[in-house]
């Protein structure tokens, strides 16, 4: 085996930690049962990791320890920023039926074409789904391994997500390459990124508002007072309490019972002339728009803007620009004066 | 009829009721709790409220003691107190009206400066008291001194008034505008 492949594996199977490392290997579904029986898995990492690089040595190519980085990276999805992209097709076009193989030779010629040195793997998914990996070289040198791209595209829908790309100047041909690929006319990115990809995916196929048929959603809020009833003492009186249920009823509006996807920011671009209570204020005279940016930062954005109101933070209902972002499918905004 | 008054309701037998009015709901409940397990002679009524002016529809006992209790972290805590104190009528302010100010201690966080519910204190003539009610050991403390400065404005403490109190609790460094 080459070096560079041997160092590629090394590196590759070092990222794993312990505690995955034999579930990563049968995923992957390259070596053996009986191989991996074999190893001795108590000992340190440094020497697994030799051990198992001499039984990929006899019979492995790069494209396996590529495959090996996919099944990793489907482990690990949270650690990569993901983009959402969506095509369309033309107007009056047919709605041909989707060959995956057809798509994958199509879409590895396409980007072979027009870079000499770029390293294409696949690896089915459930739902129709292909995990897609680029590996970009240029004319002269061979693909640079440690800094791939990854695409998602479910080839039910129009949809695909990206990892972000180090190399901006190859996203266009990503984009062609998977419009032409997939029989689609357009591409166009959307204003929506996170790190969990299964929330981007709830977010683009709207499941994340799944709620029970048959759950009478009026009994919980009822149960939920009588609740409090029972645990509050009778010396405490509040005063408020049908404000209380009115923020209650108005945050389970807006936000449902379920639970919310996860998405670590929103970002509002504002370009508005600035507006004054105050007459005769320097900044309400400028002609041009002011320019700001407001980010909003949160382990678990959704859930945190759904306990605003709740806590006291905030008045309920809150700012549309807020709640609508699971709707409009967008985390990335720009705001400017009619 | 909707601005309350210290003295318009009898008293109830060996009761003392205090009004807390603040934003944040859940830090009110805990700070209850934590007054009604003190030992306490009275019987403790405790009233948790968003802002002011009261529901007026509900029989309620005469209040005893305001707390307005202030998160320096949100601004819309600072506005939703100034705005409920315009429903407060001003004898009330005779030593039967407090601030509580939490959050100072995390000044990275703090959007209103500490200064400013001091001046708003000293508007009005009553004491501040800068506390954390997010930690358990330091809510038990507020509690008692709660629980004392309640029973000293209910009348229980012989020979103490809510106006002796307020006079005690003003210290050199912050003096009545007056004495300047």
């Amino acid at each position: 085996m080459d070096e560079t492949v041997a160092e590629f594996f090394k590196r590759t199977i070092l990222k794993i930690p312990m505690t995955e490392m034999m579930t990563i290997l049968k995923a992957w579904d390259f070596l053996s049962e009986k191989q991996l029986q074999n190893v001795n898995f108590q000992q340190r990492k440094e020497s697994l990791v030799q051990d198992l690089v001499l039984l990929c040595e006899k019979r492995a190519s790069v494209h396996d320890a590529a495959l090996l980085d996919i099944v990793y990276t489907q482990f690990h999805r949270h650690r990569k920023v993901w983009d959402v992209f969506q095509m369309s097709k033309g107007p009056g076009e047919d709605i041909d039926l989707f060959d995956m193989e057809q798509f994958k030779s199509s879409f590895k010629k396409i980007l072979q074409r027009a870079l000499k040195n770029v390293m294409v793997s696949f690896r089915d998914a459930e739902e129709n789904a292909v995990w897609i990996r680029i590996a970009w070289g240029t004319q002269y040198r061979k693909p640079n391994q440690y800094k791939p791209v990854y695409v998602v595209y479910y080839s039910q829908t129009p949809y695909a997500f990206t990892s972000s790309c180090p190399l901006r100047s190859n996203i266009p041909l990503l984009g062609q390459a998977l419009t032409v690929a997939s029989n689609h006319h357009k591409i166009v990115k959307m204003d929506l990124r996170s790190r969990y990809l299964d929330s981007l995916k709830a977010i683009v196929f709207k499941q994340y508002n799944q709620t029970f048929e048959t759950y009478n959603s009026t009994t919980p809020l009822q149960e939920k007072s009588l609740e409090l009833d029972i645990h509050m003492d009778s010396r405490i009186i509040h005063e408020n309490r049908i404000e209380k249920e009115r923020v209650q009823r108005v945050t389970q509006e807006t936000f449902g019972d379920y639970s919310q996807p996860r998405l670590e920011f929103a970002q509002y671009k504002l370009e508005t002339k600035f507006k004054s209570d105050f007459n005769g204020d320097i900044l309400a005279e400028r002609k041009e728009p002011l320019r700001c940016l407001i980010k909003f930062s949160s382990p678990h954005l959704l859930e945190a803007l759904k306990s605003l109101a709740p806590a006291g933070i905030a008045d309920a209902p809150l700012s549309p620009l807020l709640t609508c972002i699971p709707n409009k499918g967008m985390n990335y905004f720009k705001i400017k004066d009619k | 009829m909707s601005v309350l008054r210290p003295l318009d309701k009898q008293p109830g037998l060996n009761t003392a009721t205090i009004l807390l009015v603040g934003t944040e709901d859940a830090l009110l409940q805990q700070l209850a709790d934590a007054m009604l397990k003190e030992d306490c002679a009275s019987e403790l009524k405790i009233h948790l409220a968003r802002s002011l002016p009261l529901p007026s529809d509900v029989n309620r006992p005469r209040i005893d003691l305001i707390m307005f209790v202030v998160n320096l972290h949100s601004k819309y805590s600072l506005q939703n107190v100034e705005e409920s104190l315009r429903h407060v009528d001003a004898t009330f302010f005779l030593g039967k009206v407090g601030f509580l100010a939490m959050g100072a201690g995390q000044e990275s966080h703090c959007s209103i400066h500490r200064n400013t519910v001091t001046k708003l204190a000293n508007t009005y003539r009553s004491p501040v008291f800068f506390c954390d009610l997010e930690r358990e050991g330091f809510r038990a403390t507020v509690a008692q001194r709660l629980v004392r400065m309640l029973q000293i404005c209910a009348g229980h403490v012989p020979g103490v008034s809510a106006l002796n109190l307020l006079s005690l609790l003003r210290n050199s460094e912050n003096p009545a505008p007056e004495d300047l």
